[in-house]
This record gives C-alpha cells, structure tokens and sequence, in this order.
C-alpha cells in the first residue's frame, strides 16, 4: 500500500492519529493508551497485515520519552513508524508481546535502560543488566556513573 | 538471577549451560528446565560482555562511532561499518562513488563467507567433530590475509567510513581474490563430502529445532534463520543498497525450517557470494574510493534508519539527530538479539543434546547481541 492509503486506511481505524511525512516511511504519532487496539488492527487487518515488527526502541527526549515502533508486512513490503509520547516520571504503554514475540525482549530491553513499563507484559524483568540494576535506567540522559562513564 | 542447579516445585531438573561453555561461542548463560530429557524452558541471562555501545556512541562524533560498531558483530565487522556508514550517508544525502560502491560489496562478500565458514567449523566442532574446524579455518585465513593486506586488520577492519572507504585497494587485492576463489571452489565439495552428506550429521539436524515461517516472522528471525523457514527476508535483494541490484544471484530458500535447513542455506550462501564476488571482481569502475566530505561531519535534524543484510540476518541502525555532530540516540536492531529469542521456541519438547545443534545453527554471536 502506499503512504497515502496507509493514511486513509489508519484513519478510519483511529482518527486521532497524526502522521509526519518527510522521513523515509510514514510516521504515525498516538496516544499510548490507543496503542494496543491499533496494534491489533494493523497485524490482523488483512489489508495491513504487519505481521514483522523489525525494530522498537524508546527516546528521552528530557521531558518527556518516545516509544518508537517500526512495522513491516511481509507480504505487502509497506513500512511504517509507530511514535508514542510517554510521561517521564511514570512512563506506562501496553505490551505488544503477544502480538509480535520478538517484542518480548525488545520490551525487557527497553524497561531496564529506560525504565518503561510495559502493562501486562508475562515476564517483565532484566534482561541484560545484572541484580542490583533495578530502577537505574542507565540510557537515560540524566544517568551518571562517575565509575564506568567516561566523558570525552 | 543466576539459578543453582536444583529441581522446580514439580520435580524438573534446572541446569545451567554456560556463561563459559564451548558450545556458546561466548558468554551466553542458558538456564534450562528439564523434564527427564526433555527440555520445558530455555531462559536465556544476557549481558555478560554488554558494553552500552548504543550509550557510548551518543558521546563520539558520526566518524568516531563506526570503529566502536566494529566490535558489535566482529565476525562481520565490514557490514556493521557498512550499515552505519549508508545511515550516515542518508542524512548527509551524500552519493558515493562507483568504485567505493562495488569495493563495498565485495568486502562484504567475502567478510560473508568468512563467517559462514567460522560457523561451519564451530557447529560441526559442537556435534562433535574436530576436523571441519581446521578444514574451515584454512580458508578463512586466506580471506584475512586479504583483508589484513588492504585494511590493516584481520578482524575488526574499521575500513568502510561514511563518503566511501578508508583507502585505496591493495595493488595485489584482485589477483589474491581470483586466487581465492580457484582455492575455495577446489575445496568446496569437502565440505559437502565430509558433513552435508555425513548421515550422521543429518540425523542429528534433520527434524531439530523447527521454526515454523509464521514464527519466524513473529520472533523476527532475520538471515539464514528465517530463510530456512521460507521466509523471504534478505535485505539484498527486498531493499537493494550499493551494487546488490546489478548483480545477480539467488536468494536461498529452504523450506524444512529445522537445523539442516539453516545449515543448507548457509553452505548455499556461500556459493552465491562467490558469484558475486565472481562478477564484480574484474569490474572494479575506476575513480575515486571516497566522495569529498567535510572534516567534521552534521546530520540534520531528524530520523534516518539504514538496514543491511549481515551474514547473521538484518541488521538496522536507527539514528536520532538533533543537528549536532554527535548521535542524540543511536539503536542497533541486532539479528543475533531476535534470532536467539526464537531459541526458547524451538526448544521446548526437544532434547537436551539437541539443543547445541539448534544453538548451532542460529549462528550466534554474543557480542552482537549484547552489544
């Protein structure tokens, strides 16, 4: 499908969606709290069908995070680039682990280094940092360890 | 987090494989539930060689940070540059030569098979058999030899920066190459002879660790692990970059979806990189091998996403600018990270022994997926 279909098509499923062009996919900004019935639509619509999740990853932006979603049908070939702001003191979005597994240790990935919580996720626990690690989030800006970090 | 050896609730036995175990090829912590002999779970602990390139990347300029993604995947070194030398290029919207075009591809072609034969002999090692090691190792060492000769380097090769390649080919580059390629395809049909067509070996592969083509998709399994699913996914020939779309060759399919199926794709993979190698290799264009770029290099504002097909899958590199000359946010979408979430899928119901075949043929590497 192309963007301007992609468009007409997401707006019909949800209409509070805003889309930025210019970059090299279509990019769709929601509210967190519309994300997992979206989801559910773009990989079970048979016109959609995202079935590859091929990147998630999360921005501080200081004031505020970015999740930040990256879809691709294998069957159409048709990319787009799911944003969502979260608050920074309690960022919370819905897990999409059971839609796309590969989310599963994406979103463990993304609670320890940011400290996102992911709703609903079965197994929601450090994946890469060791015990001790808990509620320190070290890819965020404000993150300081005199230690192991050396400022250039 | 790391559980003793001990029995759950119900009676399973809880073992570790790992952090230090041969068939890990690294520092992988396995945690496997098992029922008699049947694996229930397989939970893997990550991190042990985490380095925060992502965080460390956000403090050195877009020059400076190619050398540290080197170390990421190092047995594909040249496709990790080259990933993040095309994101750099898409935001400075900068064209590169033909010639730096074409040395690209084959760099990254013959970094390919150098790593397909490292996990040739390193999985044949795993089911036990020492021989296929030094029989791969032999030809590997005639590709870094190559590379030792033009970048400097036998592994980590930091040779190709954004606006092209570091510097000119070695004078004796090409006649090396066709040297190789006489060698390799001398040598080829050993392989073959002495583990593709081993029963031994296929008993031991064929029907282990199958992964469906919808879960290969859903885990995002990229590379030879979701093509030997039948999933359709190299970046080569789906997005072509550089020189791919002129030359031609075949996208290997296999559609088994068990371990013999991914070591067929990747014993194919092989062949094919040869053939390109094969195409471009007297068709070098002369001409610069570096388009002019200024000393000190800005993105502008915005997003940009790069993704390149490495010998392990699709790797993607996401950057973040602000307009400065340093990354606000960088993310490597690694292929070893998704293919080894597949593991604990492919596992269950399987046997213990089973498991060093399955985690042989994902092809892992453990930097790449620690980063």
């Amino acid at each position: 499908m192309l963007n301007e279909e992609l468009k007409t098509k997401i707006t019909e499923l949800l209409p509070s969606a805003t889309f930025e062009e210019g970059g090299e996919w279509l990019n769709i900004n929601i509210e967190s709290k519309d994300w997992l019935s979206l989801a559910q639509q773009l990989r079970n619509d048979d016109s959609l069908f995202f079935n590859y999740l091929f990147c998630l990853t999360c921005i501080d932006w200081k004031t505020h995070l970015t999740m930040v979603y990256h879809l691709s049908s294998t069957k159409y070939r048709h990319n787009i680039v799911i944003r969502s702001k979260l608050d920074r003191i309690n960022p919370e979005i819905e897990t999409v682990s059971h839609i796309w597994r590969t989310a599963d240790f994406h979103e463990r990935e993304v609670y320890e280094m940011f400290g996102v919580n992911f709703l609903n996720h079965l197994d929601l626990r450090l994946l890469i940092l060791p015990d001790g690690w808990e509620e320190k989030n070290p890819m965020r800006k404000d993150f300081e360890d005199p230690i192991n970090m050396i400022r250039l | 987090m790391v559980e003793e050896i001990g029995t759950t609730t119900e009676g399973d036995l809880i073992i570790n494989v790992g952090p230090q175990h041969p068939a890990t090829h690294g520092v992988l912590h396995l945690v496997i539930t098992l029922n008699g002999e049947t694996i229930k779970k397989v939970e893997p602990h990550l991190g042990f060689i985490h380095r925060s390139i992502e965080k460390m990347c956000e403090s050195l300029t877009y020059r400076q940070f190619i050398y540290v993604t080197s170390r990421m995947d190092y047995l594909s070194a040249h496709i990790n540059n080259h990933a993040c030398a095309l994101c750099v290029e898409k935001g400075l919207q900068i064209e590169i030569p033909a010639r730096a075009q074409a040395i690209r591809v084959l760099m990254d072609e013959l970094t390919r098979i150098a790593s397909h034969e490292l996990w040739w002999g390193a999985m044949a090692m795993d089911l036990g058999a020492f021989t296929p090691f030094f029989h791969a190792f032999r030809e590997r060492e005639t590709i870094n030899d190559i590379m030792e000769e033009t970048c400097g380097a036998r592994l980590t090769m930091n040779y190709i920066v954004p606006g092209g390649v570091m510097q000119e080919l070695h004078p004796d580059f090409q006649k090396r190459v066709k040297e190789f390629i006489v060698l390799y395809k001398r040598k080829i049909h050993e392989y073959d002879e002495m583990v593709t067509g081993n029963i031994i070996f296929q008993n031991r592969m064929k029907n282990v660790g199958y992964l469906s083509a919808e879960d290969a998709v859903s885990y995002g399994c990229t590379g030879p692990t979701a093509r030997g699913s039948g999933v359709s996914c190299d970046i080569r020939k789906l997005y072509p970059y550089e020189v791919y779309d002129k030359v031609e060759f075949d996208e290997i399919l296999e559609t088994a979806g068990d371990s013999f199926a991914r070591y067929m794709v990747r014993i194919r993979e092989m062949q094919q990189s040869i053939r390109i190698i094969e195409q471009l290799i007297d068709n070098i264009p002369d001409g610069d091998f570096q388009a002019k770029t200024k000393a000190v290099l800005k993105l502008p504002k915005g997003e940009f996403y790069s993704r390149v097909e490495t010998a392990r899958g699709e790797l993607g590199v996401y950057i973040v600018s602000e307009g400065g000359t340093t990354p606000y946010r960088i993310k490597f979408r690694s292929p070893g990270f998704s293919n080894l979430s597949a593991l604990d899928h492919m596992a269950r119901g399987g046997k213990l022994g089973d498991l060093i075949a399955m985690m042989g043929t994902l092809d892992l590497v453990i930097p790449d997926i620690d980063r």
